[in-house]
């Protein structure tokens, strides 16, 4: 229990920016309760009100209060990135290991669909994709999804080649360990830390790149908030009612900044290099 | 002395394919034979081969050519689950102790991981039979909640011995198991060995660079060079009767302060020839002292030249 106080006391930093990143998935979970209308209703009447009394961030061009669909934003965004990340970190790495422990065809085999992704522009296998399955929030992750993980398995493969070989692994196959139990119990907490620090670094690239979908039109549909979509929509906008693209825009930029600064304290955090 | 055989290499040969094409030969037709209860002493210099060799045996290699027989059947053949039923039967120790185990695992589940793979004791019984193995390679019994990384080299390899005495082995390869220990913590573990093997009639075959202190435990010698097996002798012999120029001139280099050992120092010098190019005939003609003009040519085969004795040496053919 000591050791587990000591690693939020030792890593201030760390600690500051998980609280950070905790208080916005809260505010995603909260939605209902902190936004003060329904995203989705709309007041022609109110259409493009400045920010002010009644409606803190002002209204879109179909009067729907900004702020609540801002806050909104958080439950279109947050659970597709994590779920993207998550599903890339799982599938990436899982490959990784396998092709770098058994090599011979089974690698060849992975890296070589790796190396396809890799030459593949992301951005225009996702239009494709969006062109076949229709444009959606799940579609734009699978996209993403299908181009982003070599980067795990890439990973992965390298640091299993640098263990394979070492005495103690040798020693679990002469002591007559399944090759189940030397790829979960060996391989993967040697890969891992590693792999949760590149993880938790990109969540705020994937992010803005499923934003960017969104943006172009190939994520959300409307009428979702999400903040891409909504950059999008109030693009026309821009000179008299600049509030419409302000606000989502700086939504964006906090979620990813905080993000990507909790990727960089984990690393401090998980370092090996830290540990006695 | 044939009915006691448990383990037999015949015509070993691994190759391993290198750059451009090229074929690194590791090992190149060995025939050695092990008896049990018996200790089979494998000696030369780095790069020899002779941890290639080993990892054949334990089944982390495949050989290019020939085979392995363990009680009459083929151990290179085997694969999945039946490679794995043969585990238990043939143990190693390695041998670098801070390399050989999972970071991260205390002694007790190091040392009883063979076990529990094999489902021979229950989670229950870790602690009791953790202990037991400590107690056998005599080391205290409180060492199980220990990491490897907070002992000394000597206790890790006894830690590694131990782990290599779960499943209750026939045979044991030791590489170079006291190569990166202390001189003196070296005899300690060496009389561990003894005592286990009088105890137990485990075999054990143990790989070394000291023919020093191979010698003194191994009932048969095998000395490798350049992949070869080039002479083969009972362990008592090695200091009086080794016949190989090769083998001499590592005595030479070894019992230094005794011997006239200016010609064989000399030859030891130059660089033995890179197993990516080996050369025809003798694997050791550019380094010995007596090379003639067969030895450029035809390559000499092990041959008996006495009891218990093989050599493989033209010059000796005549004697």
């Amino acid at each position: 229990m000591k050791k587990k106080q000591n690693i939020f006391v030792k890593n201030k930093k760390f600690t500051v920016y998980l609280i950070l990143a905790l208080a916005i998935i809260l505010v995603a979970v909260l939605a209902p309760q902190i936004a003060p209308y329904d995203p989705s209703e709309s007041v022609l009447t109110d259409a493009l009100k400045a920010p002010g009394e009644g409606h803190l961030f002002g209204t879109d061009k179909l009067g729907r209060d900004l702020f609540s669909r801002v806050i909104y934003g958080t439950r279109a965004s947050l659970p597709a990135t994590f779920a993207l990340v998550g599903s890339i970190f799982l599938v990436g790495s899982a490959l990784g290991i396998i092709a770098g422990y058994f090599g011979g065809w089974i690698d060849a085999v992975i890296m070589r669909i790796a190396d396809m992704m890799v030459a593949f522009p992301g951005m225009v296998l996702a239009i494709a994709i969006a062109g076949i399955l229709g444009p959606s929030i799940t579609n734009a992750v699978i996209a993403i999804g299908l181009v982003s993980w070599t980067k795990y398995a890439r990973m992965a493969r390298s640091l299993v080649l640098k263990i394979k070989h070492d005495d103690y692994i040798e020693a679990a196959r002469v002591t007559g360990s399944k090759t189940g139990h030397i790829l979960t119990r060996y391989l993967l907490p040697t890969v891992v830390p590693t792999l949760i620090i590149t993880a938790s670094t990109d969540i705020g690239g994937m992010m803005l790149e499923l934003a960017g979908l969104s943006f172009l039109g190939f994520g959300a549909r409307p009428p979702i908030p999400e903040w891409g979509l909504m950059l999008s929509e109030g693009r026309s906008y821009m000179q008299n009612a600049p509030w419409v693209m302000i606000f989502p825009g700086l939504a964006i930029l906090i979620v990813v900044t905080v993000f990507n600064l909790l990727g960089d304290s984990l690393r401090d955090v998980l370092d090996p290099r830290d540990e006695e | 002395m044939s009915d006691k055989m448990i383990l037999t290499a015949e015509h070993i040969t691994k190759k391993f394919p290198a750059s451009g094409k090229r074929v690194l030969t590791a090992c190149d037709d060995i025939n050695l034979t092990l008896c049990q209860g018996e200790t089979l002493g494998i000696v030369g210099e780095s790069g020899c081969g002779k941890s290639t060799f080993v990892k054949m045996i334990v089944n982390i290699l495949k050989p290019t050519e020939g085979k392995i027989l363990y009680r009459g059947q083929d151990i290179t053949k085997l694969k999945g689950e039946k490679l794995r039923r043969l585990r238990p039967k043939i143990q190693m120790v390695f041998q670098d102790p801070s390399a050989a185990f999972h970071p991260k695992m205390k002694v007790m589940d190091i040392v009883t991981e063979p076990l529990m793979n094999f489902r021979l004791i229950k989670q229950s019984e870790k602690e009791e039979k953790a202990k037991e193995l400590l107690r056998m390679v005599e080391l205290p019994e409180d060492y199980i909640y220990r990491f490897p990384h907070s002992m000394s080299g000597g206790q890790r390899q006894r830690v590694g011995i131990a782990r290599a005495l779960a499943l209750e082995p026939e045979i044991i390869v030791c590489d170079e198991a006291t190569s990166a220990l202390d001189v003196s913590v070296q005899d300690r573990i060496i009389e561990l060995l003894v005592k286990l093997q009088k105890e137990k009639g485990i075999s054990f075959i143990f790989i070394c660079h000291d023919v020093a202190l191979v010698q003194s435990l191994a009932h048969q010698v095998a000395v490798m060079y350049l992949g070869n097996v080039v002479e083969i002798l009972p362990g008592k012999d090695v200091r009086t009767n080794a016949r190989h120029p090769y083998t001499k001139a590592l005595l030479g280099a070894i019992f230094s302060a005794r011997m006239d050992f200016t010609k064989e120092i000399k030859s030891i010098e130059s660089e033995a020839p890179s197993p990516l190019n080996v050369p025809a005939g003798c694997p050791f003609q550019n380094r010995c002292s007596q090379c003639m003009e067969i030895c450029k040519v035809k390559k000499p085969e092990l041959r008996k030249i006495g009891e218990g004795h093989q050599a493989a040496c033209h010059k000796l053919k005549s004697l």
